[in-house]
């Protein structure tokens, strides 16, 4: 199996702290991998320092390997028409993560337009087609909306369709559900599965409820101030926890649950 | 028979919604639409519901902090509804809240010995403030050398025990709480939920807890309803609710919440 995503020994120091300090973890082709983690514990700041968007004060050292090639200390340009194209991301909050001054059917055709140089015809036919993927109701006439006029579960599907719109090999989400009703929540869970399983897009997903991820990946790493803890399969792992703070994460899930 | 420490009966709250033509009438929007609840001394409602379905706006007529369009708030006899602060003094003193955010509900330029101080003060409390600070500290799990700190210094779960201090240093009866774990992580989220309990325990308590989360309300609450669009859809004891609920909105959401399977061994 061909690795996708090599991740070596990944340090990102803000301020002299190590916030992830040295971590190592693969992705092959299509894989699934759930990274667990709880405030400060590194999760999103090591997914944001693979695709070159932590803050510019980081000191990032390591390797990122894409498809064999190095990620870190490329220039900013490179990664960017990396982002959006072959790896794109979809965000906690979607009110934040979508510009409330365009309307949807722009933001979600906005990858094909500056990484494919689509037309604004065959961009707009796209975001039609993408709004309907996702199960946004009316893709006509959603397309034509701004932001506010969507629910918050609308919004983060139309994050979705925008992360999908270049068909990437590489989606990472990060705790897209949080801001949701947990009925909203099962709807964007069940689509994420789906088109990731369809297109055979390689998913990282973060998040601090285990249940969620568990659900979702095929395997998990465990993040505490900044190194993994614990590795191994989402199955094995909640049903016997190797290590003591993921069994304290499991025991506080299993007291909470319904 | 006596009165139910907490009765609302048939509370109705509308809101007009924007002009949609110049001369048509507003439309209205039930935002609770006819709710009747109790809450005895001592006693814990979970109110469950998603993002919109009147939850807190309920809350916030239940605290006489909005009126209700139609119904009647009762607080040991007492009716509520808004007014001059002086007014509801007396009623400030029983029902105290904790809300979801913590360091949006603490002034970021007070110390938590003045946070904590402020209820005492405004609310007229005739006892020894500087001891109860530091007790109520303490019941909350803080140190006493914490006083003179400010809450940028807290973590989120900490912030959340100086909120917590606030609100049960007036010697309330009632705690009302608004998704008050909500936006802590799940290891912080059991202590705090500990807490409450025990605190509901030790001081005779009685809880309201709003939380869109069903586990949250089935690890604190011995009654739970809950709200769809105003209108409570299911009420009962919360392990029979949630064990076997009756009402499909309420099997879709418990469907909903993602699950772990049984640790080996159990």
């Amino acid at each position: 199996m061909s690795a996708l995503l090599e991740v070596e020994d990944l340090t990102v120091e803000l301020g002299g702290r190590a916030v992830v300090d040295h971590v190592s973890w693969q992705l092959e082709v299509g894989g699934r991998l759930g990274i667990i983690g709880e405030s400060g514990s590194g999760k999103t700041m090591s997914v944001l320092a693979i695709v070159g968007l932590a803050p510019d004060h980081a000191v990032i050292s390591g390797s990122v390997r894409l498809d064999g090639a190095e990620l870190l200390g490329r220039p900013d340009r490179e990664l960017a028409a990396l982002r959006g194209d072959q790896v794109a991301m979809v965000f906690q909050d979607p009110r934040a993560a979508l510009n409330p001054l365009m309307r949807v059917g722009k933001q979600i055709s906005e990858p094909l337009r500056v990484h494919q140089r689509a037309s604004r015809r065959a961009a707009a036919t796209a975001a039609i087609e993408l709004c309907g993927r996702v199960g946004l109701p009316e893709p006509e006439r959603t397309v034509r909306a701004y932001p506010h006029q969507l629910s918050g579960g609308q919004r983060q599907r139309v994050g979705i369709a925008m992360a999908l719109a270049c068909r990437p090999e590489l989606l990472i989400a990060d705790e897209p559900t949080t801001a949701l009703d947990v009925t909203v929540q099962a709807g964007v869970m069940a689509l994420l599965r789906e088109l990731v399983a369809e297109e055979g897009t390689a998913l990282v997903f973060i998040s601090h409820d285990v249940a969620l991820v568990a659900g979702v990946v095929k395997s998990v790493i465990v993040m505490r101030d900044g190194r993994i803890v614990e590795r191994g399969s989402a199955a094995d792992i909640v049903r016997s926890p190797e290590h003591e703070y993921t069994r304290q994460l499991l025991d506080a899930a299993r007291r909470t649950s319904t | 028979m006596t009165e139910p420490l907490l009765v609302a009966t048939g509370i109705r709250r509308t809101f007009a919604l924007p002009r949609t033509s110049l001369l048509g009438a507003r439309a209205v929007r039930h935002a609770v639409d006819g709710v009747d609840l109790e809450v005895a001394t001592g006693g814990s409602l979970g109110i469950v519901g998603e993002s919109g379905s009147g939850k807190s706006t309920l809350v916030r007529i239940l605290l006489g902090l909005d009126r209700a369009t139609a119904g009647e708030v009762r607080f040991a006899g007492q009716p509520i509804t808004p007014g001059p602060p002086r007014r509801l003094g007396w009623f400030r003193r029983q029902a105290q809240v904790v809300l979801q955010d913590p360091f949006g509900s603490l002034d970021p330029r007070m110390t938590v010995a003045s946070i904590v101080r402020e209820p005492l003060v405004c609310l007229d409390i005739d006892e020894d403030h500087d001891a109860r600070i530091d007790e109520v500290l303490v019941a909350v799990g803080l140190d006493t050398d914490v006083r003179s700190r400010y809450p940028h210094e807290f973590s989120g779960g900490q912030q959340q025990r100086i909120a917590i201090a606030r609100a049960i240093a007036p010697r309330p009866t009632i705690l009302f709480g608004d998704e008050p774990v909500s936006s802590l992580d799940v290891s912080v989220r059991v202590q705090i939920l500990d807490l409450l309990r025990r605190l509901a325990d030790e001081y005779a308590l009685s809880l309201v807890l709003v939380s869109h989360d069903l586990g949250v309300v089935r690890y604190l609450c011995d009654d739970v309803m809950v709200l769809r669009d105003g209108k409570v859809v299911e009420r009962g004891p919360t392990a029979a609710v949630f064990d076997a609920p009756a009402d499909d909105y309420t099997v879709a959401l418990l469907r909903a919440v993602p699950r772990l399977p049984a640790l080996e061994g159990n």
